[in-house]
């Protein structure tokens, strides 16, 4: 269980950045965390990685206090961050240095062909594609199997199809080991069809303005009326989290835009 | 991969590597054609008497002349000293540059505290210390080197200054993400990622070794390949200083040319444009 008491961030310039978030996620669950630009959700998936401190608060996996990275806990950021002095195989294993190199090597070839790039393995990470490099970051973040995987809007920089494609890869390869997935996000679509339970954040000071629950079963198919209905309530929480005026949602404002602006 | 089809590949990748190393040949032979072809004609004008060649010596005569010191052993005397001085330079250089560009690109303190100073002396001309490095350290062997030393510090110290403080943060935790430790972290990502300028200001203070060497053995030396240019001028033997100025030009070239294919199998990784324009 992640346990996240008050959890609070203010920076030296006197910034604050987030205020008093207090959330327990199970384990297993999807969480997306999504809110405009300065309402804290990148500083909080910071503070849980352990990349950052919380100025106020606690962070617990199991009981233990996060302060620092924990083996635990793993990251996807926004760009792969592939090291590129090590070949596709190699940036998987890089969390793996303690193993023996046989059980290293079994693991990061099972990981790579799940992430179907099994034939990628000696290839230098500047020869791949954008998706195939966020691929080869999903298992390098995987492959030493964390309880908790963060996830900083792993998707944003890619295009709509790819972005579509490497959702579903996830939930495929969440059920594998059913990790907790806390995914930041500003993109409606991506939140609700991944997630279990969606925080919306609002800025200045960010802090959690409302929680949606999901309960759609998986797969979820994009264009239900249910789906649909999230979608729009998701929508009008962020809304209201900016104190816009709230649009009619019987009109087209929302249609078919899968980015929130 | 099948073995199969590893084979067919391997079969199939043959001939295009050998076409393509033949083009490669081929583009390395122009560069060729300017300094030959000026070679020839002055050789043929010196043979047609169109001019006499005592102060600008024909080829044939520059060849015979290395040819000489060669065979008589004071090619590989002075070729010996002047490797020497370098070798030694260059170690000390790259050394300190190492020491003290890895210590200001890693603490903010350091920095603060060594980096005005070191770079208030990188803009003084190097040879300014020619006079004082002779009161200090003598005529002989220790002054040389010590300016050689000068040299090479400089690039090899901003070089890697620059490499550490311009190594990707994003990169970096990554590995603070994976709970590297201090040394781990050292080993692991900031190492191999400052490698690529490292061998860059590696041969950029090798250049300016082999500069300063020149300039050492030029105020006094009693062999060197800088002493053949010396006496050459002092007998009046052009083609003696052409020879010394071709063996350096060799040597240089050969130094740095060991540099790179020894850290060639290191920087594969490197994107490869920089690489595939130099072969287009």
């Amino acid at each position: 269980m992640l346990v996240l008491e008050n959890v609070s961030k203010t920076y030296p310039n006197g910034v604050n950045a987030l205020e008093g978030f207090t959330a327990k996620i199970r384990p297993g669950e999807i969480v997306a965390v999504i809110g405009g630009s300065g309402c804290g959700k990148s500083t909080l998936l910071r503070a849980i990685a352990g990349l950052d401190h919380a100025t106020r608060g606690a962070i617990t996996l199991d009981g233990d206090r996060i302060t620092a990275p924990h083996e635990k806990i793993g990251i996807i950021f926004q760009e792969p961050r592939l090291l590129p002095w090590l070949n596709v195989a190699d940036n998987v294993g890089f969390g793996l240095n303690d193993l023996p190199r046989p059980d290293r090597e079994q693991r990061v070839a099972a990981a790579l062909s799940r992430v179907g790039l099994a034939d990628k393995a000696r290839v230098w990470p500047r020869e791949l594609s954008g998706g195939q490099a966020q691929r080869v970051a999903i298992a390098r973040a995987l492959v030493p199997q964390p309880e908790v995987l963060l996830l900083d809007e792993p998707f944003s920089a890619l295009d709509a199809f790819t972005r579509r494609d490497l959702q579903d890869h996830l939930l495929d390869l969440w059920a594998d080991t059913r990790p907790t997935l806390i995914l930041v996000t500003h993109d409606v679509d991506e939140a609700v069809v991944l997630a279990d339970r969606i925080f919306v954040m609002r800025p200045r000071p960010g802090r959690l303005f409302e929680e949606i629950p999901v309960y759609l079963a998986r797969p979820r198919d994009r264009a239900s009326e249910l789906f649909e209905a999230l979608k729009r309530r998701v929508l009008t929480a962020l809304d209201r989290s900016l104190d816009r005026s709230v649009p009619d949602h019987q009109g087209k404002s929302v249609v078919g835009e899968g980015m929130w602006w | 991969m099948s073995a199969g089809e590893m084979s067919l590949t391997a079969t199939i990748d043959r001939p295009r590597t050998a076409r393509r190393n033949a083009r490669r040949l081929r583009l390395a032979l122009v560069g060729f054609v300017l300094p030959v072809g000026l070679g020839a004609l002055w050789e043929l004008a010196v043979h047609a008497g169109l001019s006499n060649g005592r102060l600008v010596p024909p080829p044939s005569v520059i060849f015979t002349t290395l040819w000489e010191l060669a065979r008589t052993g004071e090619l590989w005397v002075h070729t010996k000293a002047t490797v020497a001085r370098v070798a030694a330079g260059f170690v000390l250089g790259v050394a300190a540059g190492t020491l003290f560009g890895a210590l200001t690109g890693y603490s903010n303190f350091s920095r603060r505290i060594l980096d005005p100073t070191l770079q208030a002396l990188r803009s003084i001309p190097s040879i300014a210390w020619v006079p004082l490095f002779i009161l200090w350290f003598g005529i002989f062997e220790e002054s040389k080197v010590a300016l050689i030393a000068v040299g090479v510090f400089f690039p090899v110290y901003l070089g890697v200054m620059e490499a550490i403080l311009t190594v990707d943060r994003k990169i970096v935790e990554v590995g603070r993400a994976f709970r590297l430790s201090g040394p781990a972290l050292v080993r692991r990502i900031l190492l191999p990622a400052v490698l690529p300028s490292y061998i860059v200001s590696l041969r950029s203070g090798l250049g300016l070794g082999w500069m300063f060497v020149v300039a050492a053995e030029l105020l006094g030396a009693s062999e060197g390949l800088g002493f053949l240019l010396i006496d050459g001028q002092q007998l009046g033997k052009p083609a003696q200083i052409v020879a010394a100025i071709v063996a350096f030009a060799v040597i240089g070239k050969v130094t740095d040319w060991l540099i790179e294919i020894s850290a060639a199998p290191l920087l594969r990784w490197q994107d490869a444009y920089g690489r595939e324009a130099r072969e287009a």
